[in-house]
């Protein structure tokens, strides 16, 4: 059974406008403070390892997601790694048109169980898997301990 | 429990933490905005606001006149009936004197806010609004007030129509 | 029904801002409590986790975003909301998945991090209200409390000296809580009395503070419970839940009737018919110090008007007749929203066990009574634990 009074002109309906807003603030946590430090002062990504899982986080955390175990081991991120997957993006994220295409991947390591994704620095016409990269990580002085210290991942030559 | 436990976890940080920079973190502002449809019922509330009116629905089953309105009754589970006007005068169920703007900051002077139940409708049926034309210490539960409206030309079709409520006077019992 | 019982708990610190993740602190949480009860992940059936609005932590869909350090990868796992209600809530909805005879352990991980949220998170409670009829007024989310101790105190005349006390009772009570963030050994009735007026009549004192921390419970059949020979467990033996609409204007707001019904159907189920005879000690949710008076008497363990009466006679002391909130409650320990499940559900499983140290109760309790609040002046739900 519906309304008994219907309203068929949508223009006579009222809408009231808002926004919901607030500001954010992210701490990086235990693990992510180990990660972003590391990245922020040497340059250098590291992984998380699960003994018993044979298990080498990336991005690390503080336990293993398997079995439980707390992490504290952590271990360096081999040098090169490998596009896992690639797309470029012609819209930003409000839909309005980017003035240059972006291209992003997803980037694994071998022996590492995850990856990460960020900015493939190759013409978006050279973005495919399979090919070798390695970190670009921005001069010192502009490293702040976010993921955006690297600036994106480039073909080993 | 505290026998068996070592260490109890959590790192505490100050904000002064965050804000210097001690630990690392990331920033964002979402952009979430909306345009809520008012829909049937509160299209008609807004307008007779701006009409300088204030509307109700009737509910048949339970045999209540419910304030605001609402195209269904939450207690019968059906449909409203019919659309009736209430009166701008009503008695205050509840108030605070608040030092608190919407984000927690303090302010000087206090605003006078409360619920105020409008005469012609079902009892206790209330809205939330300001008061004004009285004090913090006048300010008393089971007062009579009615309706300040703001001029016509003014009146957007809000809430806000009604400026706050003031007591009664004598003359308008 | 099958039995089902509470084998384990766990809790963070509970502090204004932790550094760890919302994954992190679930892990802790969960993690303790697994410890606690002797288990280990691969014992876990199925996971529930609870936690109040992601806009607090600014993580759209937290359910599946911190689900992992719940212990949730690959298992059955679900969340549940019910505003403030949820401390207790998740403790219910795991029950179900007990009692259904579907698992036989499920751990049930809560977890809020408000800290997030800039510059506090009233920015984040400004959006509970109704946008049309509410917003315009730009309310402060205290102005509502305000309103419904207001009303409280006029109806039955209670003075605000008897509702300051429960703030002293649970700060006090606090000292002895090891993850307790406002304790306070020294706090008297004039510090409350004299403390900032925020939205009169509420003042400074008599809100608990925003907080960040994660809890967690393990619960189990009667059958698991025996075959693993686990020796401190506690109970479930009633649970209830009930809610009224968002139209809290339409209400008086003197009684919590949604409280009383979540209670009765609780009491029905735990086959207890007279509550404050049979009931030995309860944990009611204490956001502001009026709500516990507020709540004892939803809870039907006092007499409409008559719960600061209990209050000003020590009969909710520790060492009283009917104590309430022994742990600190939300006022003393902290009011990270969902994670109040570890002063709540897991104080009962505590007291009950005989592990609470310095809080325990002096004399022997075997009936608690859990009870937790929520949304807009609508919601409660309740649990019924025994030794």
């Amino acid at each position: 059974m519906t309304f008994l009074d219907r309203t068929t002109d949508a223009r006579r309906f009222r809408h009231w406008e808002g926004h919901m807003e607030a500001d954010y603030i992210y701490t990086s946590g235990l693990a992510g403070e180990r990660f972003f430090v590391a990245l922020r002062d040497e340059g250098r990504l590291l992984a998380a390892r699960c003994a018993s899982c044979d298990l080498a986080y990336l991005p690390p955390r503080l336990f293993c997601e398997r079995c439980f175990a707390e992490l504290t081991e952590y271990v360096p991120v081999p040098p090169t790694g490998k596009v896992a997957a690639a797309t470029v993006a012609h819209v930003d994220r409000a839909g309005r048109p980017l003035a240059a295409p972006e291209v992003w991947a997803f980037v694994t390591f071998p022996g590492i169980h995850g990856g990460l994704v960020h900015r493939l620095l190759v013409d978006p016409g050279r973005a495919r898997p399979g090919t070798p990269v390695r970190p670009r990580v921005r001069p010192r002085a502009a490293r702040t301990g976010t993921i955006a210290d690297l600036e994106g991942f480039e073909p080993v030559a | 429990m505290t026998e068996r436990v070592e260490r109890w976890p959590g790192v505490e940080l100050s904000a002064s933490d965050l804000v210097e920079g001690k630990v690392t973190s990331t920033r964002f502002r979402p952009n979430a905005k909306y345009a809520w449809s008012a829909g049937e019922a509160m299209s008609r509330f807004l307008a007779e606001l701006q009409e300088g009116r204030l509307v109700a629905r009737t509910c048949d089953g339970c045999e209540r006149i419910l304030f605001p309105p609402r195209m269904f009754c939450e207690l019968c589970f059906r449909p409203t009936d019919a659309w009736t006007y209430v009166r701008d005068t009503g008695t205050i169920e509840t108030f605070s004197i608040s030092y608190l703007d919407k984000d927690a900051r303090r302010i000087a002077e206090p605003i006078l806010v409360g619920v105020v139940s409008l005469d012609g409708a079902s009892p206790r049926m209330g809205l939330m609004h300001y008061f004004g034309g009285m004090t913090k210490d006048e300010i008393r539960i089971g007062m009579r007030v009615k309706a300040v409206w703001r001029p016509p030309e003014e009146r957007r079709g809000s809430v806000l129509d009604i400026s706050y409520f003031r007591p009664l006077r004598e003359a308008e019992r | 029904m099958r039995k089902v019982g509470v084998v384990g708990a766990g809790m963070t610190l509970f502090r204004r801002r932790l550094q760890e993740t919302p994954k992190e602190l679930c892990y802790e949480a969960a993690k303790m409590a697994l410890d606690q009860a002797g288990l280990t992940l691969a014992d876990v059936d199925m996971v529930v986790s609870g936690s109040a609005p992601d806009a607090f932590e600014g993580i759209h869909m937290k359910g599946e975003y911190f689900l992992d350090g719940c212990g949730g990868y690959r298992k059955p796992y679900t969340r549940v909301f019910t505003g403030g209600g949820t401390g207790v809530f998740s403790t219910i909805a795991g029950w179900w998945h007990v009692a259904s005879g579907l698992a036989d352990v499920v751990l049930v991980v809560n977890e809020e991090k408000m800290s997030s949220c800039q510059p506090h998170p009233q920015s984040v409670f400004a959006h509970i209200w109704d946008p049309i009829l509410d917003r315009p007024l730009q309310p402060n989310l205290v102005w509502i409390f305000a309103m419904e101790m207001n009303r409280y105190m006029t109806v039955y005349g209670i003075r605000k000296e008897d509702i300051a006390r429960v703030a002293v009772k649970n700060k006090r009570n606090a000292v002895g809580h090891p993850c307790a963030q406002l304790p306070d050994p020294h706090i008297t009735i004039e510090d409350v009395l004299n403390s900032e007026v925020m939205a009169w009549p509420v003042q400074r004192l008599d809100i608990s503070p925003p907080s960040d921390g994660a809890a967690a419970v393990v619960i189990a059949s009667e059958d698991a419970i025996r075959k693993r020979k686990i020796r401190d467990r506690a109970w479930i033996s009633g649970v209830g839940w009930s809610i009224d609409s968002t139209m809290w204007t339409d209400r008086d707001l003197v009684f919590p009737e949604y409280v009383a019904r979540a209670a009765k159907m609780a009491y029905k189920v735990a086959k207890i018919s007279d509550p404050r005879r049979e009931i030995d000690f309860a944990e009611p949710y204490d956001p502001f110090d009026y709500k516990e008076l507020h709540h004892l008497e939803g809870l039907l363990l006092a007499d409409k008007g008559q719960a600061p009466v209990l209050t000003r006679e020590g009969v909710t002391e520790r060492d009283g007749d009917l104590p309430v909130c022994p742990s600190g409650g939300l006022m003393g320990v902290g009011n990270p929203i969902a994670a109040t499940l570890g002063i709540k559900v897991g104080e009962l499983f505590w007291q009950l066990t005989g592990q609470a140290g310095e809080r325990q109760i002096p004399h022997d309790v075997r009936t608690g009574v859990a009870q937790a609040w929520g949304d807009l002046m609508q919601y409660g739900c309740v649990v019924v634990m025994r030794a």
